[in-house]
């Protein structure tokens, strides 16, 4: 089916804090746009209809007192499961915490709220954010709602989804290995990943704390931007939070790419797919008509990114997971006998599922006495090998332009066996969050099945400005045929 | 590696995860092989910094809010099995 059009979060929060629609409305017809269509994508997990209301009220009762709700007044935001929503259910797509309702609220939600967002309900995600389709949810997949045979990607994929489906302007996701920018590529939405430390991770379930980042979905770049300005700051609560205060992205976002040096990255284009190269060189092609220096370069460090990230990030999320112990919180299984580890085994046995459990083995494995050598540290020198190529790529350029995925969405349960050809999904993601710079996916053209194609803004640690302004030119440049329904 | 990690497989997903993590560690293989012994290892993206704060009391979590969350609880304290063989 095709999505319905979507007002802007730009557009929606402009008309509320004139008084020209109620934030109430907003969202009661979200929340009736979700009842009526979410029964194909499955991109909620549950939704968040009282304290959307109450919150709606409470922006009302601002603009009608004559305050100021904020820049996101009104405008209805879809959060990934990972995300601590206070009192409300957070599961991460586990079993292991089906049923649990965290204490506190992620930063982000607090932030978002103050700036007169909405939180409308928690979205599916693959399990701990382990997974590049969705499909890896304890509580059944996601659909593609370009064409429900397809994957949205993932593993923010149910944000994605959400978006492209037209039930919220805007979502939240988090990006360890390309979990935003993969999925909006797939989804034909946008998708940015911040540089690290530049948005508060307090409340966000850990996955591989080196690498993990809170980012917003988007249907313009230009609200990309709008999300990023409310979410970007320092946060004590957060120990890896910069310290500096970020200068607003939103201001410049319509500057254009004049003078501004692109390097198109041969190393993420050539193993992808025809019909995605061919956008992406045709996006690359727009820019230097728009008067962006563009030349080729090549990065062949990249070609090692997604070997080290698969022995880091396990072996971060076999210790972060350890924490899953039926003591705390979450499931609890309990074992006939008196033996604390029992328990801890019978309940991490029976609350993971597959790829979280081949993951902790990973790590687990790549920490080991007589492997760490070998593979722990020897990923984390590639690391620094990938971080020392970019530095030498941005002496040359301003920004770097690539794929976001090597395919359109490809078809439910095609790679679910294979792990491995999944995770090939990310090897052109991965390089940004090894390196902890921020990078976009804006949808541009379609691929030969007719699917959305993403391409990919890379830019150096801060430059989140100039990424979205050239990120605003491929945009406003893509071909009009859209995308298939 | 699964007693380590507090997992219990079973034989097929011994036999199935095994299949599928050594073409994870073949793959990986191009990065063991380069010789990178002239780079330090990076674990971070960005310098870490220890960061300190004065040690004041202030408010924390509602330890009622927490311990609801929590499979078993006993005399508002986590209650779990016992740890450590027989008491004394």
């Amino acid at each position: 089916m095709t999505p319905p059009p979507t007002a802007t979060a730009v557009t929606l929060a402009a008309g509320v804090r004139a008084g020209e629609r109620s934030a109430r409305e907003v969202v009661d017809a979200a929340l009736a746009t979700v009842d009526a269509g979410d029964g194909d994508y499955h991109a909620f997990l549950c939704l968040l209809a009282d304290e959307a209301r109450a919150e709606a009220d409470a922006v009302d009762a601002a603009v009608a007192a004559g305050k100021d709700p904020g820049p996101l007044a009104g405008v209805p935001v879809a959060l990934k499961d990972n995300l601590c929503t206070r009192g409300a259910l957070t599961t991460c797509g586990s079993k292991i915490l089906e049923n649990w309702h965290p204490p506190y609220n992620a930063t982000v939600v607090e932030t978002l709220r103050r700036a007169g967002g909405i939180g409308l309900g928690k979205t599916n995600m693959d399990e701990f954010a382990m997974g590049s389709s969705t499909e890896n949810s304890a509580f059944g997949a996601t659909r593609n709602p370009r064409d429900i045979t397809k994957v949205p990607g993932g593993s923010s994929g149910g944000s994605a989804a959400a978006v492209a489906a037209g039930f919220t302007p805007l979502g939240l996701g988090s990006d360890t290995g390309g979990s935003i920018r993969q999925p909006a590529a797939l989804c034909g939405v946008v998708g940015m990943k911040p540089t690290y430390g530049r948005v508060s991770r307090y409340g966000l379930v850990a996955f591989a704390s080196s690498l993990d980042q809170i980012g917003p979905f988007a249907t313009t770049v230009e609200d990309a931007a709008l999300l990023f300005d409310v979410l970007a700051g320092h946060d004590p609560l957060d120990s890896t939070s910069l310290p500096s205060v970020p200068e607003p992205t939103m201001p410049t976002v319509h500057d254009g790419v004049e003078g501004i040096r692109v390097g198109l990255c041969r190393d993420l284009v050539d193993g992808c797919a025809p019909d995605v190269v061919a956008r992406v060189r045709e996006a690359a092609d727009a820019l230097a008509g728009a008067g962006a220096k563009v030349e080729e370069v090549s990065v062949p460090e990249f070609g090692y990114g997604l070997s080290a990230y698969y022995l880091i990030a396990p072996a971060e999320a076999s210790s972060n997971l350890a924490r899953y112990d039926g003591v705390r919180y979450g499931l609890r299984v309990d074992v006939d006998g008196d033996d604390v580890a029992a328990m801890n085994t019978a309940t991490r046995t029976a609350g993971f599922g597959a790829e979280v459990k081949r993951r902790i083995m990973l790590g687990t494995y790549a920490l080991s006495a007589g492997y760490y050598d070998a593979y722990y540290a020897q990923a984390q020198r590639v690391r620094t090998l990938v971080m020392q190529a970019f530095d030498r790529a941005y002496a040359s350029f301003d920004v770097l332009l690539g794929a976001t995925a090597p395919t359109t969405a490809f078809d439910v349960g095609s790679k679910v066996d294979d792990p491995m050809a999944m995770y090939m999904n990310d090897v052109c993601t991965i390089p940004s969050n090894l390196s902890g710079h921020p990078a976009v996916s804006v949808p541009f053209g379609t691929g030969a099945d007719g699917l959305p194609v993403g391409v990919q803004v890379l830019a150096p640690a801060l430059q989140e400005a100039p990424m979205f302004r050239v990120a605003r030119v491929v945009e406003s440049l893509a071909p009009t045929s859209e995308v298939a329904s | 590696m699964a007693a380590l990690a507090r997992l219990d497989l079973t034989d097929e997903e011994v036999e199935l995860f095994t299949a599928q993590l050594q073409t994870v560690l073949d793959h990986a293989a191009d990065v063991s092989s380069l010789d990178l012994s002239h780079l330090e290892p990076s674990s971070h993206p960005i310098a870490l910094r220890n960061v300190l704060r004065a040690d004041e009391p202030r408010p924390s979590l509602d330890r009622e809010e927490v311990l609801a969350a929590a499979p078993s609880v006993e005399d508002h304290r986590f209650r779990v099995p016992r740890i450590g063989g027989e008491a004394p």
